[in-house]
């Protein structure tokens, strides 16, 4: 079984977020793989290790500008077996199609050596929370779609996904080659090991260009992009905030300001 | 008001029809002329006159029963009911967001998911949206001839037009694609009685610090007339059921008010109801994040502030 991950290089949820000329900064000192791509290689980590030694192998991509090689990196030290870094300046600026678009591309690079069974998604980045990537990446490949996975198996050619929808919840399945998002409640991602972390010293990372792939450089990037960010500012700071501590009255003190604010 | 069509997908539960489509109905009336697509089984005659008060020139069902369920299906047969519209809203939620995407696909516009506002300048659309954790506004514009955009509940106030439109209704159907995915269960989950957590205009929800009874949590919602929603720990304990979690992996909330009672305010709690418009928050912890963002904090044990807060409510609403 051959598995791709796709993994997002975001601003760290901690750190402080920020714009830059219309799109989200990303720096490599504060930058990290995207948390719920951890459960998207856990998962595939998880069904290779289910595999007898050598049926299976783990690819990680990324797609993004030079700083973006520490989302493949740290899929490295997770464990994944090959990691790819898709950078060139034509990318920049790409909506979710054109990131979309290349992923695929990527996808089918991969392939010329064997074909892919399952690619792997986060169910969102948690830098914008789209969650659109999944579902355009899906349609790009042409292949099945089992999005939000709580849980997932892959057994005779068939990956089953369990999700949460807000009026039931679902059992899905469907035949490989399938595409699967992930959520945090999948898996708990591991920790890199020292051995880890050392032997993913040696591996090399691939970068390819887009004409590595061969991807037209005017269907991605700002000019092909349908959606253009036209400002961004940062929201006001809540004013006349006020904290209190309960000394016997403080449930009463809550109602009133409740009723003062016309809120009950 | 310009001619633009502007079509909604219309939002609904069984026969219900979910608020947010109002306020996309609202919203769509100031961009151009509404119309509105049913998809499901065929909408009651109470469904119909709703839309129709609400502005829905024609009022499309595309009666295609449980695939609509299927988000390939939907976005399929969507591009048949939506090929006269430049402008394609609907209420942001995971599955829509899917539905989006691929209707995006097919007809090549740009799309604008979690939106707070559109409008229409200088002929493409332009909207409005919060990212971050409500930390930053964001002005986008969208560059395709067609627009998609999937808009948060409680951002546009809902309002019937002065007088109802003719909303007739119209049968589309479209052709159904191939569908690879099979679901093979199906189990309902109950319904809390009242509005559901994503719409609600107010918002209590409880974490760790309730050690699991949810009891003070329900009253003090349902003295404010909301829903009640709780932190991811609560639901890994098994406290409440799933589509109860508020936050970024759960359901992102934008209420009126929201009281956060026994929760740390984690970054992943904040990014999904930081953007809402008052936060209160009852914390024995002075130093607990959710503070940072309140607009009323109580440092105080729950147990005691809670039924004191219920009881002043409830003494006011009697007196
Ligand atoms: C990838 C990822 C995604 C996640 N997504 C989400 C998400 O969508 N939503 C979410 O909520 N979390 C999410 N989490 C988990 C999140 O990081 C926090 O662990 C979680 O929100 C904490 O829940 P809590 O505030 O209830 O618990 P705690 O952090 O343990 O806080 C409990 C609070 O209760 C207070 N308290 C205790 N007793 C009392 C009392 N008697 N009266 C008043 N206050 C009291 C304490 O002071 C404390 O501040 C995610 C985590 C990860 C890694
Ligand atoms: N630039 C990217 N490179 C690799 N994977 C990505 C990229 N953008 C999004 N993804 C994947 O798509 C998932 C959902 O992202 P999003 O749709 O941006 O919320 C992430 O968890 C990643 O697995």
């Amino acid at each position: 079984m051959r598995i791709v991950v796709t993994v997002k290089f975001v601003p760290d949820l901690q750190s402080h977020r920020s714009f830059t000329d219309g799109t989200v900064t990303r720096t490599a000192d504060d930058g990290t793989m995207n948390e719920l791509d951890e459960n998207a290689v856990e998962a595939a980590l998880q069904l290779k290790e289910a595999l007898p030694e050598g049926e299976a192998e783990v690819y990680a991509v990324t797609v993004g500008g030079p700083d973006a090689v520490a989302a493949v990196r740290k899929a490295l030290q997770l464990g994944v077996d090959h990691a790819v870094h898709v950078c060139d300046e034509s990318i920049a600026g790409s909506d979710v199609f054109g990131t979309a678009r290349v992923l695929a591309a990527a996808v089918r690079e991969i392939e010329k050596d064997g074909p892919v069974d399952l690619v792997i998604t986060g169910m969102a980045a948690l830098d914008a929370l789209t969650s659109m990537l999944p579902t355009a990446l899906a349609a790009e490949l042409d292949v099945a779609q089992l999005t939000l996975a709580s849980s997932l198996a892959v057994a005779n050619g068939v990956a089953t996904i369990e999700r949460h929808m807000p009026d039931a919840h679902e059992t899905v399945t469907a035949p490989l080659p399938a595409l699967v998002s992930v959520t945090d409640e999948a898996n708990t991602p591991r920790y890199p090991n020292f051995k880890l972390i050392m032997a993913a010293r040696t591996k090399p990372v691939a970068t390819w260009s887009l004409t590595d792939i061969g991807v037209d450089p005017a269907q991605v990037g700002a000019m092909a992009s349908r959606t253009t960010v036209l400002d961004a500012s940062t929201q006001p700071p809540r004013e006349n905030r006020v904290k209190i501590n309960d000394t016997g009255d403080g449930g009463v003190q809550l109602a009133r300001f409740l009723i003062e604010r016309g809120l009950a | 008001m310009t001619d633009t069509m502007v079509t909604v997908l219309v939002e609904h539960r069984g026969n219900e029809i979910a608020q947010p489509t109002l306020e996309a109905l609202t919203l769509a009336r100031s961009i151009g002329r509404p119309i509105a697509v049913w998809m499901g089984e065929e909408p009651p005659a109470g469904a119909v006159t709703a839309l129709r008060e609400y502005g829905a020139e024609e009022v499309r069902v595309v009666a295609i029963g449980d695939r609509a369920r299927h988000s390939g299906t939907a976005a399929a047969v969507l591009a048949a009911a939506t090929a006269d519209s430049a402008i394609v809203l609907m209420v942001s939620t995971f599955f829509t967001k899917e539905v989006a995407t691929r209707l995006a696909i097919a007809t090549g516009a740009g799309v604008v998911v979690d939106a707070a506002g559109a409008a229409l300048v200088d002929g493409r659309v332009e909207t409005t949206q919060t990212v971050f954790a409500a930390t930053w506004n964001v002005r986008t514009r969208v560059n395709a001839d067609r627009a998609i955009v999937t808009l948060r509940p409680n951002t546009t106030q809902a309002a019937p037009a002065d007088r109802p439109a003719a909303g007739e209704v119209i049968s589309v159907m479209g052709m159904l694609p191939e569908v690879r995915e099979t679901v093979v269960s199906v189990t309902p989950v109950e319904r809390d009685a009242g509005v559901p957590l994503s719409e609600a205009a107010v918002v209590v929800a409880g974490g760790r610090g309730t050690r699991g009874d949810y009891t003070l949590v329900r009253e003090l919602a349902d003295v404010l007339g909301g829903a009640v929603g709780a932190s991811r720990d609560a639901i890994d304990e098994g406290w409440i059921s799933h589509e109860h979690m508020v936050g970024q992996t759960g359901v992102t909330v934008t209420p009126v008010l929201y009281v956060a009672c026994g929760i740390s305010g984690a970054v992943h709690h904040r990014g999904g109801m930081q953007a809402s418009g008052t936060i209160v928050a009852v914390n024995i912890d002075p130093d607990a994040p959710i503070f940072e963002i309140a607009d009323f904090g109580v440092v105080g044990d729950l147990g005691d502030v809670l039924p004191q807060a219920i009881e002043a409510l409830k003494a006011r609403r009697q007196g």
